[in-house]
């Protein structure tokens, strides 16, 4: 019972994610949290996992969460539950795709989606944003400056795993810094 | 047989070096799918890649499912998917303990305070390079204040739901200029 709970959760995710890895942060964050699976820091946490490993954030966290809660069968279950959605449209839709390309229908659909995806990174947005903010004051302001030279730096076409290795030996100066003058 | 074998091992290839998510991927994909294995054309994956963009799932999953049926069949298409799937599920699996044993550590707790505001930095940068590839119309501004709202008004609604109420507010929007069209056509 277990093992298909993991399986149709992963498979509704698939299912309903679009627009890469930060749109699907607010529909992970609404299934995962009310089973209990992670807390919402952890979600978070392992979007760095995601990004300095390879493979997409869906899959990577499907795998995490499936061991995690269920041990090996459980990671084979919630990957597959993942990708299967994608597995069982793409076969469906191979054979003929310049229709589905050019149907009124997917054309439409899109036309409301792409906006979704936007609003869906805005709240993931937030959402990181409030654990950012929401620390002491010491820890607040330096991750405030961290953020901003992060921007900043990928701006300047920084590599995406590269910015993490900063952030972490940045945020690992600044948590002992503040013990030694005890900020913290 | 030796074709489904190169299959696995291409795809193998392509999920365990695609750090990033999917668009991090395509010129991999490209180099190995077109210039040296000549099982698509180049024009045919754009169409691929557009395709996989649009529908739902990892954009990965969806190119290798895709690539895979067109070489191989249904076999093809299963293999293709599964080898794409393959490394980062036994990275994970391999990394998942040390994490959970790791994660109340002081120094790995401090690492992620600073990672957190580097992940905020990278979703702002998404979250730009979307806005800019969206059509700027009424519609889309309605839409995106709409879905944005309904999640921060009902935190515990779950995305699907917005996510189904914008694709289908689209298709009906869409669906209804076209109407407004033809009707004006004829009229004339």
């Amino acid at each position: 019972m277990k093992y298909l709970d993991i399986f149709l959760v992963f498979f509704k995710i698939g299912l309903f994610s679009f627009g890469g890895g930060y749109a699907m942060i607010p529909l992970i964050q609404s299934e995962v949290l009310a089973r209990n699976w992670m807390s919402s820091e952890e979600i978070i946490n392992f979007i760095a996992v995601s990004e300095s490993t390879p493979g997409s954030f869906a899959v990577n966290i499907a795998t995490y969460i499936g061991s995690s809660t269920g041990g090996f069968p459980g990671a084979i279950f919630a990957t597959l539950g993942v990708i299967l959605p994608s597995f069982l449209i793409i076969a469906l839709i191979q054979k003929g795709y310049s229709k589905f390309q050019n149907s009124i229908y997917v054309k439409g659909a899109m036309s409301g989606l792409h906006p979704a995806v936007i609003a869906m990174i805005g709240t993931a947005f937030l959402s990181v944003g409030e654990t950012v903010v929401k620390q002491d004051f010491y820890l607040s302001l330096c991750c405030g400056l961290l953020f901003l030279l992060s921007f900043f730096l990928l701006k300047k076409k920084l590599h995406p795993i590269a910015i993490i290795v900063l952030c972490a030996i940045a945020g690992i100066s600044i948590g002992f810094i503040g013990e030694q003058f005890h900020f913290l | 047989m030796k074709k489904y074998f190169q299959l696995c091992l291409t795809f193998i290839k392509i999920g365990l070096f695609s750090f990033g998510g999917g668009y991090a991927m395509i010129p991999l994909i490209e180099k190995e799918i077109v210039e040296k294995n000549n099982w698509i054309k180049r024009d045919d994956l754009l169409d691929m890649i557009a395709i996989s963009e649009s529908t739902p799932g990892p954009i990965a999953v969806n190119l290798a499912t895709f690539i895979g049926f067109q070489c191989g069949g249904l076999p093809g298409g299963i293999l293709a998917t599964l080898s794409v799937a393959l490394p980062s599920f036994i990275i994970i699996l391999v990394l998942s303990s040390i994490l959970r044993t790791s994660e109340s550590l002081k120094t790995v707790q401090y690492a992620f305070i600073g990672i957190r505001a580097g992940i905020l930095a990278l979703i702002l940068k998404a979250l730009i390079s979307m806005y800019q590839s969206c059509p700027k119309t009424t519609f889309s501004y309605f839409v995106i204040a709409a879905a944005f709202f309904a999640k921060i008004i009902f935190p515990a609604l779950s995305a699907i739901y917005i996510i189904i109420s914008c694709g289908l507010a689209g298709t009906i929007h869409t669906l209804l200029l076209r109407n407004k069209c033809i009707k004006g056509g004829t009229g004339q």
